[in-house]
């Protein structure tokens, strides 16, 4: 299982052991933290939740992806779940290689996939009382607006 | 061609008919896809297929081009829209110059009480001599021309028919020689073209009283699971796809996000909104997501 799910802090010296290799010459790790600004609002804390059998499903199906779009020697994905502070580790990503190239594009490639693909939601809590689960509030009133197929760039938190 | 030539060129190639289901329409008034309504537990355009299949040997559905990657639509054989303009003559002609030595035998894919009584009956009448044979409807009298064998003769007076101005297959028949035929069943050719009229034919045709309700276990999360005021349930439905069963919760629940904004899933796996759902699947409908 490539991909998975914690309740507590991601430990990532251990997230990096497991795609440690001898033949690889680089590894290439992202996190993604959870900021104090999005869309002009001033965020104070996040919630995540996820449908997490589907998730790890599909989670795993994009590692597998990247092991065969990229020639990798590892891959590893880890999203956090729950109640998240300012600056606290949402993902963690890791990707091993022979080539540094390889790792970095292979890394983006799983970061931005998760994104889209698994059914995992944040709610962002602002500093004016208010809250609103990202891609589904202002959706509701424009659907033609943002489509949850497309890159989830405008309100990534990272 | 003389009388002669003509008889001897039916006796050598008879045109064959082939069927045409006609499910590229706007849908505007059910606002859903009419072809993918369930009855019986089976999409209408499916029956429909069946049902002409019953009758000839081969059939086709009739799309807009935009539709040929539909799921539900492009496992069938299709007739993709090759003339300009909009609705079911479109359907009719673009058959017809598909396959310019065939008859058709063109039903629409609202009639949920089409029987194989009604079809047998109209082709028994069939006047090859026309350039249709139709039904008369039961309520105005009017040719119905979307429950119709069409002859390859009518091609012509068709294109003459669309190019100066003429759209409605219905006025066309009133003014071209047709066969018209009166209804064995009164009810035979109602259309569904709303959703209480879709709820009505559901009832007419028994889907409650059948045993088809069954349990279902649904999981919701995030936005709907606030919107629901619950994380899961069990509910006792008849709704025979994701489809259906979203439409009922919306209006149960009052849900902002519209089943185009929405995924689904049947039993953690990614689903079909037109897969037929059956007693014990545990379905999950996935707002727009926002990992990472």
């Amino acid at each position: 299982m490539r991909f998975r799910f914690t309740e507590t802090a991601i430990d990532t010296a251990a997230a990096r052991r497991e795609v440690v290799d001898l033949g690889a010459g680089g590894y290439v790790g992202f996190e993604g933290w959870v900021r104090d600004h999005n869309e002009g609002q001033e965020v104070i804390r996040l919630e995540y939740e996820a449908f997490q059998d589907l998730a790890v499903k599909e989670g795993d199906r994009i590692i597998a992806e990247a092991l065969r779009r990229f020639p990798i020697k590892h891959a590893l994905c880890i999203h956090r779940v729950g109640d998240l502070g300012l600056g606290d580790m949402a993902i963690w990503a890791g990707v091993s290689a022979t080539h540094r190239g390889e790792a970095f594009d292979a890394c983006r490639f799983i970061v931005d996939e998760v994104k889209h693909r698994l059914p995992i939601w944040k709610k962002e809590h602002y500093r004016n009382g208010d809250s609103g689960w990202v891609n589904c509030e202002r959706c509701a009133a424009a659907p033609q607006h943002v489509h949850h197929d497309e890159p989830a760039v405008l309100t990534a938190d990272n | 061609m003389t009388s002669a030539t003509a008889a001897a060129h039916a006796a050598t190639a008879p045109a064959p008919l082939h069927g045409l289901i006609l499910a590229g329409g706007s849908s505007s008034r059910m606002q859903r896809d009419k072809a993918a309504l369930r009855y019986r537990g089976q999409s209408q355009l499916d029956r429909a297929f069946e049902l002409a299949a019953r009758h000839v040997s081969q059939v086709f559905v009739s799309v807009r081009s935009e539709q040929t990657a539909d799921p539900a639509r492009a496992q069938r054989p299709l007739i993709v829209d090759s003339v300009a303009g909009e609705g079911p003559i479109v359907g009719i002609r673009s058959a017809l110059a598909a396959f310019p030595q065939a008859a058709w035998l063109v039903l629409a894919c609202d009639l949920p009480f089409l029987s194989d009584a009604t079809l047998e009956f109209l082709l028994r009448e069939r006047d090859r001599t026309a350039m249709a044979t139709a039904y008369r409807s039961a309520h105005n009298d009017l040719p119905e021309p979307l429950c119709a064998i069409w002859e390859p003769a009518a091609a012509p007076a068709l294109d003459a028919y669309q190019a100066a101005g003429g759209h409605c297959p219905r006025k066309f028949l009133m003014r071209h020689p047709a066969r018209l035929l009166q209804p064995l069943d009164r009810r035979a050719l109602d259309n569904v073209n709303t959703p209480e009229e879709y709820a009505q034919a559901l009832t007419l045709l028994g889907a409650a009283s059948h045993g088809t309700k069954m349990q279902l276990k649904i999981h919701y999360y995030a936005l709907l699971r606030e919107q629901a005021g619950r994380s899961e349930e069990t509910l006792e439905t008849a709704a025979a796809t994701p489809a259906d069963l979203y439409g009922e919760l919306a209006t149960r629940y009052g849900f902002s996000l519209s089943r185009e904004q929405v995924k689904v899933a049947v039993n953690s796996e990614f689903s079909d909104w037109s897969r037929p759902l059956a007693g014990g699947d545990a379905v999950v409908f996935i707002p727009p997501v926002a990992g990472g």
